[in-house]
């Protein structure tokens, strides 16, 4: 029969070729397991820009709306907030706004917005994702206190236009949306003034 | 008598099983012949408490599967309907809720017993390794099972443990949304989570206990004395020091059980949210994307790694930190060198150093647990650096070091830490920065450096050669 004497060379290439084939199938199958769990169809078409007035809103008020889930906040700043800005430069991790990720060109300014009045920002901490509460009154937390923000998760501080204090857990300032004025009153959030979304 | 020939039965029922399925063996194997050292203690009953705990757990959440819903929609009010509408249904859910803190109750006591008598040393580091496994698992299953009721400490809290992945370098971000399956925590996280909870990581729990045990039952049981008892057998090759596991340690067991179940039901009974340590009244409010609770502290057993995570000012390395406080679990069996097993023959220094460590862990979870301060976040930090460096000291007392290596690693340590301190250094804080330095300097010195100078205390004391008690 056959069987006399094993070709070693050849059971040792079989095996090799079964192996890598089989790797390939598992790896094949495996492939439409992982993509299952990204966001579906349904979660990518969700997230259309949304409309705010901001007419409505008093100086030293901030509202709160809902775009893509998370919360986006406006603020209308009192002059002694603004005031109040450049004053604390020196105690800021990134007072420019030089990381880019983190606005728009159109907000790449001491007030980060497009009117310096109106701040625009996604609520939520660029640490792990609270959304810190807002606090502006000048001395709230401590006798420095300028008015901003303080996330009770892990103690993040942000100024009034949503930069983030030196040795915080959070190293980013808070993100400012893509948004453009729709007219005076009426600020369109989740897109640029060309029309394109980010 | 004893071998095997006795226990052969040739006829009845239980002769035709064992003929097809190895049924007495197993018995006898892992009860009826297991040998465990005659002298263990109060410390030996977490084992199966756990196991207990896990059958409860196990229960009560096939039966609660059968009235949740897991929908972002529904998921809360399902959980009210189960307190309010179903039979018993307050009971069942909670005993799940009081069972996943006693779990780690259970198993934080189980693990501390390992550190005590050195059970995680050769031949049982893989016993620890299954062990911390385990406990991972634990973890995650815990986390995946509080997202579940949809409340806002749900929310929040698995929004903040699944960012920390948001900041691994580069594919952060990509990464947290294919956990979520969303841009949001959204009903696609409730669903894999509850999926996760309910099916695959309760199997893996399942085989890691299982392996756990095997390995286990293989090299035998460890004892308060750190004495082998397989060293010493009598003409039949059975431990002089052993005894049966069954009957003697079920019917003790029994006796813990019952004790147990006492402490359990009067939590459940009087204290199901035990002051908001095991259940949150925020966690009463249904989820909300667009608000954050003032303060969302995780349940306590994560709070001390918890606490370590906040302590870095780096959000990465703060993952990083909160990471390898759980992985240098792994590395323990082979950080502590030292051949002396049991704490009762181990030095005063490294007494001493086990006991810093309850401190350490038990302040550390306690400072996880409140809003940040000045005070408690410089506090948390130091307690951080401890904990570290408990692990470097179960490797400096695997030996008696020589006065210069433990002076010059002594300098070295705190050296590093106070040069950072200097790199952070705010006059406003000054006083209490420098009195938080002594903390961990204090402790470094009263484990290392005076055992220089009075050697006893650095000296740990023969073993028995069988066990004491």
């Amino acid at each position: 029969m056959a069987n006399q004497g094993v070709d070693r060379g050849r059971r040792r290439f079989l095996v090799a070729a079964t192996t890598v084939v089989g790797g390939a199938g598992v790896v094949a199958l495996a492939l439409p397991f992982v993509a299952s769990l990204q966001p579906s169809a349904r979660a990518q078409a969700a997230g259309a820009p949304v409309e705010v007035n901001v007419a409505q809103i008093e100086p030293g008020q901030r509202i709160s709306v809902s775009w893509r889930g998370r919360p986006i906040w406006v603020v209308r700043r009192t002059p002694e907030m603004l005031d109040l800005l450049p004053g604390i430069r020196d105690r800021l991790r990134d007072p420019d706004s030089d990381v880019a990720t983190q606005q728009p060109e159109y907000a790449q300014n001491p007030h980060r917005s497009i009117d310096p009045e109106i701040l625009v920002l996604i609520g939520l901490c660029t640490h792990l994702g609270c959304s810190p509460a807002f606090r502006p009154e000048v001395g709230a937390l401590d006798d420095d206190w300028a008015g901003g923000w303080f996330c009770g998760c892990h103690g993040s501080r942000f100024d009034m236009a949503g930069r983030v204090y030196r040795n915080m857990p959070a190293a980013l300032n808070l993100e400012v949306p893509p948004h453009h004025y729709l007219s005076d009153n009426v600020i369109v959030v989740g897109e640029h003034a060309e029309g394109g979304t980010a | 008598m004893a071998g095997n020939t006795a226990d052969k039965i040739q006829g009845g029922v239980l002769g035709w099983v064992d003929a097809r399925f190895p049924l007495s063996q197993l018995w006898n194997e892992h009860l009826a012949q297991y040998y465990a050292p005659k002298n263990f203690n109060f410390w030996y009953y977490f084992g199966s408490l756990a196991l207990l705990v896990l059958v409860i757990q196990i229960v009560t959440g096939i039966f609660l599967t059968m009235f949740f819903k897991p929908d972002a929609e529904l998921a809360f009010a399902s959980v009210e309907y189960i307190m309010r509408d179903v039979e018993w249904g307050w009971l069942i859910r909670y005993m799940h809720s009081t069972g996943a803190s006693f779990f780690f109750v259970v198993v934080y006591l189980h693990m501390f017993r390992a550190l005590l008598y050195g059970s995680y040393k050769k031949p049982r580091e893989l016993i620890w390794i299954f062990g911390v496994l385990i406990y991972i698992v634990l973890m995650a299953e815990a986390f995946a099972g509080y997202l579940l009721p949809w409340g806002q400490m749900s929310y929040w809290g698995a929004q903040v443990i699944v960012n920390l992945f948001a900041t691994i370098p580069y594919i952060g971000p990509e990464l947290v949304t294919w956990i979520r399956g969303d841009f949001l925590l959204s009903d696609a996280t409730l669903t894999r989570f509850f999926a996760l909870h309910v099916i695959a990581l309760p199997l893996v729990l399942l085989l890691l206990i299982v392996a756990h045990i095997i390995a286990l039952h293989e090299v035998g049981s460890n004892n308060p004395d750190g004495v082998e008892i397989k060293a010493n057998k009598d003409e039949n090759g059975i431990p002089r020091d052993g005894i049966r596991f069954h009957p003697y340690y079920t019917v003790k067991d029994l006796v813990g059980v019952g004790v147990f179940l006492i402490a359990f039901f009067a939590v459940v009974f009087f204290a199901p949210e035990m002051g908001g340590l095991f259940l949150k009244p925020a966690n009463m409010i249904p989820a909300d994307p667009l608000v954050t609770p003032d303060l969302i502290p995780p349940v306590w057993y994560f709070t001390s790694f918890y606490s370590i995570l906040r302590a870095v000012p780096d959000p990465f390395l703060g993952v990083v930190a909160m990471g390898a406080a759980v992985v240098v679990l792994f590395f323990v069996p082979w950080l502590d060198g030292n051949p002396v097993k049991s704490i009762r023959y181990r030095s005063f220094a490294h007494k001493l150093n086990l006991a810093v460590l309850v401190v350490t862990f038990v302040t550390l979870g306690y400072l996880g647990l409140q809003q940040v301060t000045t005070l408690y976040g410089e506090l948390t930090l130091r307690f951080g650096v401890m904990y570290f460096l408990f692990f470097w000291l179960l490797w400096f007392h695997s030996r008696e070091r020589s006065a210069v290596f433990s002076l010059v690693s002594f300098a070295l340590l705190v050296g590093i830490y106070t040069f950072y301190d200097f790199t952070r250094f705010d006059p406003a804080n000054a006083q209490l920065l420098m009195s938080a330095w002594l903390l961990p300097t204090a402790y470094l010195f009263v484990t290392m450096v005076v055992p220089v100078f009075a050697r006893n205390l650095g000296r740990d004391r023969p073993v028995p050669e069988r066990v004491t008690a």
